[in-house]
């Protein structure tokens, strides 16, 4: 397959972002946020036809509905009911691949969506909670989609707070070992990454089109795993542009990396 | 026996201190009308159990709340709810902040009359070390340790349903009943507000009976408020309201502050909300939000 001649930042990262999904066989892929659900939705259209998906409501698809508003006689491909009670049925029987953007994440893999700064009893400001990031870090694999890399969200010392589990030694429970922790890619707009360095280091994966590993690492508030060499993240070809367009019709993917940059940026 | 009751009736069984359980989920099929009578009471001092959308907020920004035990507080399309977010940032409020399924697993514990349920959701997480009541404990048949979800036993559970009998038979004909079976089972007393009232020949058709979720033992009370999840959905029959919750979330940044949000709209009765949100015909009139 070709390289696509043009195509957006946002569409790069959602390409990098579907191989989370490729190779997970038969388990639900939950995207949360316009690019991860594109992600795990191209992943289903293409590299894995046996991905499950549900209408991020109640139901579960044969085939991943378009974002956004849809023709009045659109007829969603319904397989099974899904309501949120049995999500956490699915979560703790494993069989789930989940892509988050969680606020803070610290060089354990640990992630933060609730307090940050202050005191926990008074922080200076209140997100949305730990939600699922408890359960999911324990029981499934994970991968997180940053759209906006910098020392805030990639921060030196721990998490404000931590709502996911990570690779830290000194939280490791016990019976448990760091090897059952499961973070899969990171994908920001600057790079992919994962924690597949010495002793689950976070990693240099790829460099997106006309960034450098300096840029990368002076936006991340602790040491990076640089291999030797590091590749360009591959470039989206046409036929995945095509199944994204039909995907994300209103073209919502425009609104999620500020001001949305081309993908390539060399 | 006939449940049937008033708003005003189910506030009057409600006493200081009670832990509450609310159902539905974010901005979605909340018991908004039984919370709104909660705000024109005196009663205080509540902890609240939530998937939490704006009924935590408002109850947070009328001073009725102690703790909230929560996963998530969020208006979906709002992500941060205004209040809420006020009440943890001045530090007025106490909280238990768990995971969602943690919570279901409490709720559960309490459905079942037993002390905890183990899980390993939780392990590794400040869900553990910020909350000194959550034990981890050894397991009888493995080396790992697990943490020890407690029971979440309510005083009370406030739901709202699409359709209910006057025995307490009720009807969620939406999507998804998100963990609402919990809530009534976890609680002494559950009461349900519900869009219609219906006769118990309704519920003869299997396909109606096949949305019934807990048996009319758990309903205490039935309070039939046509429109009452307002400004929340409930589906099929009406969405959540945007433009409402827009202003809700913009009172949060005026200098009136929640005063002046509960002077426009709440009233002194819900049919004095209803008119002050344009009635039961434009609630009625909203559309489903496309997921």
């Amino acid at each position: 397959m070709t390289a696509a001649a043009e195509y957006t930042l946002a569409e790069l990262c959602i390409v990098a972002a579907s191989k989370s999904f490729a190779d997970e066989g038969e388990v639900l892929g939950t995207g949360i946020g316009v690019v991860p659900r594109l992600a795990a939705s191209l992943a289903m259209k293409t590299t894995n036809p046996d991905l499950m998906m549900t209408d991020s409501e109640a139901w579960m698809l044969s085939e991943p509905n378009p974002i956004g508003s849809r023709a009045a006689d659109f007829v969603p491909s319904t397989e099974s009911w899904m309501g949120f009670s049995r999500i956490f049925d699915n979560v703790w029987s494993r069989k789930r691949h989940a892509m988050l953007g969680p606020t803070q994440i610290d060089k354990f893999g640990q992630s933060n969506t609730s307090a940050l700064g202050g005191s926990y009893d008074k922080p200076k400001t209140m997100m949305l909670g730990a939600r699922g990031f408890p359960g999911n870090s324990i029981s499934h694999p994970n991968s997180f989609f940053v759209p906006a890399h910098n020392t805030r969200v990639f921060k030196e010392g721990e998490c404000d707070f931590v709502s996911s589990i990570g690779y830290n030694p000194a939280r490791l429970p016990k019976g448990h070992s760091l090897d059952d922790i499961d973070i899969r890619l990171v994908i920001t707009n600057l790079c992919v990454m994962d924690f597949g360095g010495p002793d689950h280091q976070i990693r240099l994966v790829s460099l997106h089109p006309g960034v450098t590993v300096e840029e990368v690492q002076k936006n991340t508030g602790y040491t990076l795993h640089i291999p030797a060499d590091v590749p360009t993240t591959e470039a989206p070809t046409q036929e995945q542009l095509d199944i994204i367009i039909a995907l994300d019709p209103h073209n919502q993917r425009a609104h999620q990396i500020l001001d949305n940059p081309p993908g390539n940026r060399s | 026996m006939n449940k049937q009751m008033t708003a005003t009736e189910v506030v009057a069984q409600l006493e200081n201190g009670m832990t509450i359980g609310i159902g539905g989920w974010g901005p979605r099929r909340k018991p908004m009308a039984l919370v709104r009578e909660i705000l024109r009471s005196d009663v205080r001092d509540l902890t609240i159990v939530s998937y939490g959308g704006a009924d935590v907020g408002m109850l947070c920004a009328a001073g009725k709340v102690k703790k909230v035990v929560f996963a998530f507080v969020s208006l979906d399309f709002i992500p941060l709810e205004p209040y809420f977010r006020q009440a943890r940032q001045s530090g007025s409020i106490e909280v238990m902040e768990i995971d969602e399924g943690m919570m279901l697993l409490g709720l559960r514990a309490a459905s079942w009359g037993i002390p905890f349920i183990p899980t390993e959701v939780g392990l590794g997480t400040d869900v553990i070390t910020q909350n000194p009541d959550i034990k981890v404990i050894d397991s009888p048949y493995d080396e790992k340790e697990w943490v020890a979800m407690p029971a979440l036993k309510l005083d009370a559970s406030l739901i709202h349903a699409d359709k209910a009998d006057m025995r307490g038979v009720c009807q969620i004909a939406g999507p998804d009943h998100y963990m609402d079976d919990w809530f009534a089972r976890a609680a002494a007393k559950t009461f349900v507000s519900c869009d219609e009232l219906v006769e118990s020949e309704y519920f003869h058709d299997p396909a109606q009976a096949r949305m019934v979720h807990w048996e009319r033992s758990m309903t205490t009370g039935v309070v039939p408020i046509a429109g009452g999840a307002h400004p929340t959905s409930c589906s099929p029959l009406y969405g959540f309201d945007v433009p409402h919750f827009k202003a809700y979330a913009a009172s949060a940044k005026a200098e009136g502050g929640f005063k002046d949000y509960a002077q426009k709209y709440l009233g002194a009765t819900e049919q004095e909300y209803q008119k002050n949100v344009g009635g039961l015909d434009a609630i009625r009139a909203i559309e489903l939000a496309t997921y």
